[in-house]
């Protein structure tokens, strides 16, 4: 599974740093910051729920 | 979309037909939950406008400002439904539902039957009473309001909007950044809602008097002018606003009419338990729905973006595992709010609280961060362009954080 964001699209809601934070944090710089571009599988359920909840449908995941 | 993952989680084989009715973002979300979810008999969508399912936050914004076409707030390209495989009706409103048969009728005559049913029929906007439509009066709820409103706006010489609620102070914002001059008249004695405190409505009030919005609160409009077309309005301290465009965002009303008589319990909605169930085989998600919240508390009405998310996933989910493993909901309410370059942001329950305390930046600035009391406990926190400290109050919010405990985690910068 690979994470990818949309930086221009990214609108700061921050629901996906709350679901996933393995994988997405907010840096020192006030941007989001993917931790781990390629989670494992058993990140995909949070990931996923990542994507649904993104206000701004900035989140994708490329197979 | 269908990734298979638990198809191996056999459902019940007397689930073989789910119908959605409301093609919107809660009614897009359970199908595609639905079908994440290896549900993969016969799913019908049902939905009354034409169009495919849009996203409601920019059509105040970015469509009405004119940097986005109406067709960038599709949530899918045409193609994008063949993955999950739908019997889509667009264009056709639901009439009417029969528990007992397990059937849903259909405007154009027909009926569907199912198994499961999903309602995300949403909310239309409230209209004031005794004025009739007419050229220049308008609302923003659908992407044909916005795009009869935009256009609109291209020749408008001032516009008059009736509520300061997020929808009145969003165009209100947009048509300011398209140069027009705008009056907002509010009937009550602050933006937003009282339940804000004064401090926070106070802030949302000289936001708008900086960037030339002329607000009047506590006035009511008396009647509104012009007869072939809109010219203004009258005021309840009579007082008269020219205006070529009057644009009503009052608050909406749940699409429940089609329910009555059907034995689900309607009161301002559908009332549903925690599991977002209405009756036996029946859900409901969304603007239309009261599910019962465990965080709240309490079972309101919820019009947010994010609840129509979490609803109509979690409507799909227990729809699949069926009463006996149904999962409760529970949630922090969140709303935002673009206004000119300010991000607002809205976590949990207002109403009733004790005390209002800014932690962080300064209500002069326009950017900061306020924590609210109700007794002991940390209940809501509104936040101007301080996107971290959501992230840092949703998560202390969600624990049940204590007052102590939430200032202690203040860090204000």
């Amino acid at each position: 599974m690979k994470v990818v964001v949309d930086l221009k699209a990214c609108d700061l809601h921050g629901l996906c740093v709350e679901t996933a934070p393995e994988v997405f944090e907010i840096g020192d710089d006030g941007a989001l910051k993917v931790l781990n571009e390629t989670p494992g599988e058993e990140l995909r359920a949070k990931v996923e729920k990542a994507v649904r909840e993104c206000p701004t449908a900035a989140i994708e995941i490329a197979d | 979309m269908p990734d298979g993952r638990d198809r191996d989680r056999r459902l019940a084989p007397v689930v073989q037909r789910i119908v959605v009715v409301g093609a919107s973002l809660s009614g897009l979300r359970a199908v595609e939950t639905l079908r994440a979810r290896g549900f993969d008999g016969t799913l019908t969508l049902i939905g009354e406008e034409p169009h495919r399912p849009y996203d409601r936050p920019p059509l105040s914004k970015q469509v009405l400002q004119g940097a986005w076409e109406p067709e960038q707030t599709f949530f899918r390209k045409k193609e994008g439904y063949d993955p999950l495989a739908l019997d889509m009706r667009l264009g056709v409103r639901a009439t009417g539902l029969d528990l007992r048969a397990r059937r849903v009728s259909l405007a154009d005559g027909s009926a569907v039957d199912y198994d499961r049913l999903i309602i995300a029929t949403g909310a239309r906007v409230r209209t004031l009473s005794n004025v009739a439509p007419r050229p220049g009066l308008h609302v923003l709820r659908g992407l044909d309001d916005v795009i009869a409103l935009r256009d609109a706006l291209t020749h408008a010489g001032h516009v008059a909007i009736v509520g300061a609620g997020f929808i009145g102070l969003e165009v209100a914002a947009s048509c300011r950044a398209r140069g027009l001059p705008v009056t907002v008249v509010e009937s009550r004695s602050v933006p937003l809602t009282p339940a804000l405190g004064p401090d926070v409505c106070g802030m949302i009030a000289a936001l708008h008097g900086d960037q030339g919005v002329d607000l009047r609160t506590g006035v009511g409009v008396a009647d509104v002018l012009g007869e072939r077309r809109v010219e203004g309005l009258t005021l309840s301290d009579r007082s008269r606003i020219e205006a070529d465009v009057v644009v009503v965002g009052i608050g909406v009303v749940p699409n429940t009419e089609w329910l009555e008589g059907s034995g689900l319990t309607l009161d301002n909605g559908i009332v549903c338990n925690g599991a977002g169930q209405a009756a036996p085989g029946v859900y409901a998600a969304g603007d239309v729905a009261r599910v019962a919240n465990r965080w709240l508390g309490d079972a309101p009405r919820i019009e947010h973006w994010t609840n129509a998310v979490e609803q109509g996933v979690h409507a799909a989910e227990n729809a699949l595992a069926g009463p006996d493993a149904a999962t409760s909901f529970s949630s922090v309410p969140y709303v935002w709010s673009d206004q000119y370059d300010r991000k607002i942001q809205f976590l949990g329950r207002f109403h009733r609280h004790d005390e209002m305390r800014i932690v962080g930046g300064s209500l002069a600035e326009r950017r900061f961060t306020a924590l609210y009391r109700q007794g002991d406990r940390l209940v809501a926190c509104v936040a101007v362009n301080d996107p971290r400290a959501v992230i840092r109050y949703r998560k202390q919010l969600q624990a049940g954080a204590g007052w102590e405990t939430a200032l202690a985690g203040a860090t204000p910068d």
